[in-house]
């Protein structure tokens, strides 16, 4: 059993992948989406030929460049820190997992990094079209790289397309197709890339804003709202047909994350979606408290979203747990006993293959093949569970509630509440004169922050809503880690914690007195 | 296409482009080299900032080629990110912090209200040229002298021990950082230094068009080749003349042979000649550029880093190599048959590899497109994107 094992090393290292995470997510979608919308700008002024074009997007190109420096320093250090905090993990699914990294690298950061010099270096070197090309291409190539990891990401919820392997005891691609097209990767990608357009559009309306509150810049603060208010609503309305994906592919391949989602403990037939509540805090899986201190639920909506069936059933956390005979649900126990048996079948064919018992290892090689009569009962009943093996009572399936079902409903509520505000925002523009509306001017500044709440709300509920597995059901954090001692993990996660810090505050400062500055050569007042 | 391949040529074929990513990075670094310099070659603020947007036009290629030289390792040997970066934790925690900084300092520098001021960042990209260099070229060192680290595939069943069930560890409390007690690892990565230090300023000399800073780096070439030399020819001649990893091609079992390196420069003439071709095109683009009134030596010094890594990362896999050694047991050694991915992954990956000429292409023509004029000092004051 690992009940000795020092666990703190684990938890120092999703501490410090967290940190590295979140940092790095303050950035990343504001890179995805900003580039976009510099692009758009910059195709107005090269069809139009009106300077003003141009020191529009140069004006957001500033804020873009800013951004974007701090967004690689954060990401290289994600990509090695699979290595160096997660090791086992990078060994036993590095077959499949590493190939996105390589391929977001070949195709996307070169794409990226070349034309990103001919964007902000090129403007008299090149010819206009070049230019337009080159900025392109950079959102292209930004938007590609975040395919890449987050095809990665998803192979991670739902591995798919993929065999394990005995002799080299690691899981191996079988299909590449799968990986890339899993629904799992794809519902991530499309929902992940949105938010960024989204929450770019947001920043654009919420800066533009500011700019109209002090009375200045009123022409070109006007023009970026157009675009940005344009770009955040179709991106918006696009953001929330792609979550209703996501929550439905979650539904399918992570019930436990769903149920956690929606705090929901005993499962049942119909059941509603919670609109606004409250998780009774301390409950236990078990106990016989109430689930909710109080909720507002729409009837139904839970089963019909994550089973296309008003009426169907949706497993519950003690139903995960304690399983449930009725829907054909095993119970953890039971899945931690499977798990046991994989890991030992597989301890008795490499004693056997280390001994060079051939017999021995025929035998229980037969149990990885799934052309075998006893590989295809084994993987299907044992196999499966593997990463159960390495966890110790059942409970420890359950992800932490509250955080997942807050995060959840903030990023539902605000991704409505954005729709709702650029809806406002380009109406307002269009019928008055939005400069003099305050309120809702103060409304689109205010929003900046709550964009990016949502934006690591709905990260959150993606990776604390699936823990305990790095990798779903078959490898729990507790093996994926390196070994190193948690006073090494300790030490480089305040590290981090001190250079992220120095350079978020950096980083706002230089934003905030270049937004101060306002667009090159005033002009558009 | 690729499907025809066997296992074996496929890992030769990822090796050799791994190689090639990490001998391209070598070259690329001639940024960071410059950061070093631009104290000692810009002295007033026009030239410094000059200096700093000569590299701040390239550091992102140095970055990626960092960043998709890490990716191509994880994905065609595995093995080796988990056993290296998992072990040699406080090695590569380091040289990311070097390159953490670096990637925000230029776009930081010269905006106004930068919170630390414009010399730290002046001060990170240097630590980032120093410190970065030295480190990479240490650790690449341990390739040739071997590490402290085991690894047993067994350890992932292991559920009684009370032990985490990973299977690779290091042997050893100083997780990498005992790669500096080894000169020969700290003389590679001095090598790798002083070669980003002339790569830099060859760079300079082809890129700025600037008489006094053109004058200055001339004399900074020779005062850097010097160094370069005394420690490259250590290097080099300790590594021909010591004992290497073999592996015996029949059993697998990895054990010491004389003069390894040197065998398997001897056995593979190509590597040979490539790693001979590469050191006279290096001291032939640093001479042309001391003793002429060259700027075109980056170009020949470039090519020449490129061949001449690419000879070295050559013979530490191929020839029946443990590319990646260990001292706690030979036998944990890592070779590029036993810590690769598996077949399957390696095709697939190999199709994507058909991109890199396509990538090299669009590259060659953006940096062409950038770097038609030099740099001046009225650049310096136009309404561009200054660092």
């Amino acid at each position: 059993m690992l009940e000795n094992v020092d666990l703190s090393v684990v938890d120092w290292s999703r501490a410090q992948f967290a940190l590295t995470a979140i940092y790095h997510w303050f950035f990343v979608p504001l890179t995805l989406g900003l580039a976009f919308i510099v692009a758009i700008m910059e195709s107005i002024y090269v069809k139009t030929g009106r300077e003003e074009w141009k020191r529009i997007t140069k004006f957001w190109m500033t804020l873009f460049g800013i951004n974007f420096a701090i967004g690689v320093a954060t990401g290289i250090i994600l990509e090695f820190e699979f290595g160096t905090n997660w090791s086992n993990y990078s060994w036993f699914v590095g077959d499949i997992f590493g190939a996105p990294l390589a391929i977001e690298g070949i195709m996307a950061f070169f794409l990226e990094s070349t034309f990103i010099a001919v964007m902000f270096f090129g403007w008299n070197k090149v010819s206009k079209k070049f230019h337009l090309a080159s900025s392109w291409l950079v959102a292209f190539g930004a938007n590609l790289s975040a395919l890449w990891i987050l095809v990665a990401n998803g192979w991670m919820q739902y591995p798919a397309g993929m065999h394990f392997n005995p002799d080299t005891a690691r899981n191996e691609m079988n299909s590449f197709w799968e990986v890339l097209f899993s629904p799992m990767a794809i519902h991530k990608f499309l929902h992940t890339i949105t938010s960024g357009y989204v929450l770019a559009s947001v920043f654009v309306l919420g800066v533009s804003a500011w700019f109209l509150l002090k009375k200045r810049n009123i022409i070109f603060a006007k023009k970026s709202m157009v675009i940005a208010g344009v770009f955040g609503l179709l991106s918006a309305v696009f953001l929330a047909v792609t979550g209703d994906g996501s929550a439905y592919t979650v539904a399918q391949k992570q019930p436990m994350k769903l149920a956690a989602m929606e705090g929901l403990y005993q499962g049942k037939e119909g059941v509603g979606l919670i609109a606004i509540g409250m998780t009774t805090p301390g409950k236990k899986y078990n106990d016989n408290k109430d689930e909710y201190v109080f909720k507002i639920e729409i009837p139904k909506m839970l089963s019909l979203l994550g089973y296309r069936d008003a009426n169907a059933f949706v497993p519950g956390i003690k139903d995960l747990v304690d399983g449930n005979s009725q829907y054909g649900i095993l119970s953890a126990n039971e899945k931690i006993k499977r798990g046991k048996i994989a890991i030992n079948t597989l301890r008795e064919y490499k004693e056997a293959k280390m001994a060079n018992d051939t017999a021995k290892m025929a035998v229980s090689g037969r149990n990885f093949d799934k052309k075998t009569p006893e590989g295809k009962a084994f993987l299907e009943n044992n196999f499966r569970y593997f990463g159960y093996g390495y966890l110790n009572n059942p409970e420890q399936v359950i992800p932490n509630i509250p955080l997942t079902f807050y995060s959840f409903h903030i990023m539902v509520i605000l991704g409505f509440f954005f729709i709702a505000l650029f809806a406002m925002v380009l109406f307002f523009i269009y019928k008055r004169n939005i400069e003099n509306i305050k309120w809702i001017l103060w409304t689109a500044l205010l929003s900046i922050p709550l964009a990016y709440l949502a934006s690591q709300a709905g990260w959150i509920v993606a990776e604390i809503g699936r823990q305990p597995w790095v990798i779903q059901d078959i490898m729990p954090t507790v093996a994926a880690v390196s070994r190193i001692d948690s006073a090494s993990v300790q030490i480089t996660f305040w590290l981090f914690a001190v250079i992220f810090t120095t350079l978020l505050i950096a980083e706002i400062k230089i934003m905030l007195r270049q937004i101060k500055i306002g667009p090159k050569d005033g002009g558009l007042n | 296409m690729f499907e025809s391949l066997s296992l074996l040529t496929l890992q030769q074929y990822w090796w050799i482009i791994v190689s090639l990513l990490g001998s391209l990075l070598v070259f690329l670094m001639f940024v960071q080299g410059g950061q070093t310099l631009i104290y000692t070659l810009g002295k007033t603020e026009i030239q410094r900032t000059m200096l700093v947007n000569v590299l701040g036009r390239k550091w992102e290629f140095t970055f990626t080629t960092l960043v998709t030289f890490g990716g191509a390792f994880f994905a065609s040997f595995p093995l080796f990110y988990s056993t290296s970066f998992g072990g040699a934790y406080w090695v590569w925690m380091a040289i990311l912090l070097c390159f953490v900084i670096q990637a925000i300092a230029y776009e930081f520098r010269s905006k106004p209200n930068n919170f630390l001021g414009h010399k730290a960042y002046e001060i990170f990209l240097f630590i980032n040229g120093a410190l970065g260099t030295i480190l990479v070229g240490t650790a690449v060192g341990t390739f040739f002298t071997g590490s402290m680290f085991s690894v047993n595939k067994m350890n992932l069943t292991d559920l009684t021990s009370g032990k985490l069930p990973v299977i690779s560890a290091w042997e050893g409390p100083a997780h990498g950082l005992e790669a500096v007690l080894n000169f020969q690892n700290v003389a590679l990565g001095l090598v790798v230094f002083f070669l980003a230090r002339i790569l830099g300023i060859l760079y300079f000399m082809n890129t700025v068009e600037q008489s006094e800073i053109f004058t200055r780096a001339k004399k900074q070439l020779l005062i850097n080749t010097v160094p370069f030399l005394v420690f490259f020819l250590y290097f080099v001649g300790s590594l021909l003349l010591s004992d290497g990893f073999a592996v015996d091609p029949t059993t697998k079992v990895v054990s010491m042979e004389a003069f390894k390196y040197l065998h398997n420069l001897l056995e593979m003439p190509v590597v040979l000649i490539l790693f001979l071709i590469g050191v006279i095109l290096v001291l032939f683009g640093v001479l042309k550029s001391i003793f002429k009134t060259a700027t075109n030596g980056i170009w020949f010094a470039g090519t020449g880093t490129v061949f001449t890594v690419l000879a070295l990362l050559l013979i530490a896999g191929f020839n029946n190599t443990a590319y990646y050694p260990s001292t706690f047991d030979l036998q944990h050694s890592l070779t590029i048959e036993n810590s690769s991915s598996s077949i399957f992954t390696l095709t697939a990956m190999s199709y994507v590899s058909l991109l890199v000429p396509f990538v090299l292409a669009y590259i060659f023509y953006a940096w062409k497109s950038i770097n038609n004029k030099k740099i001046t000092e009225d650049e310096m004051n136009e309404d561009i994107h200054v660092y």
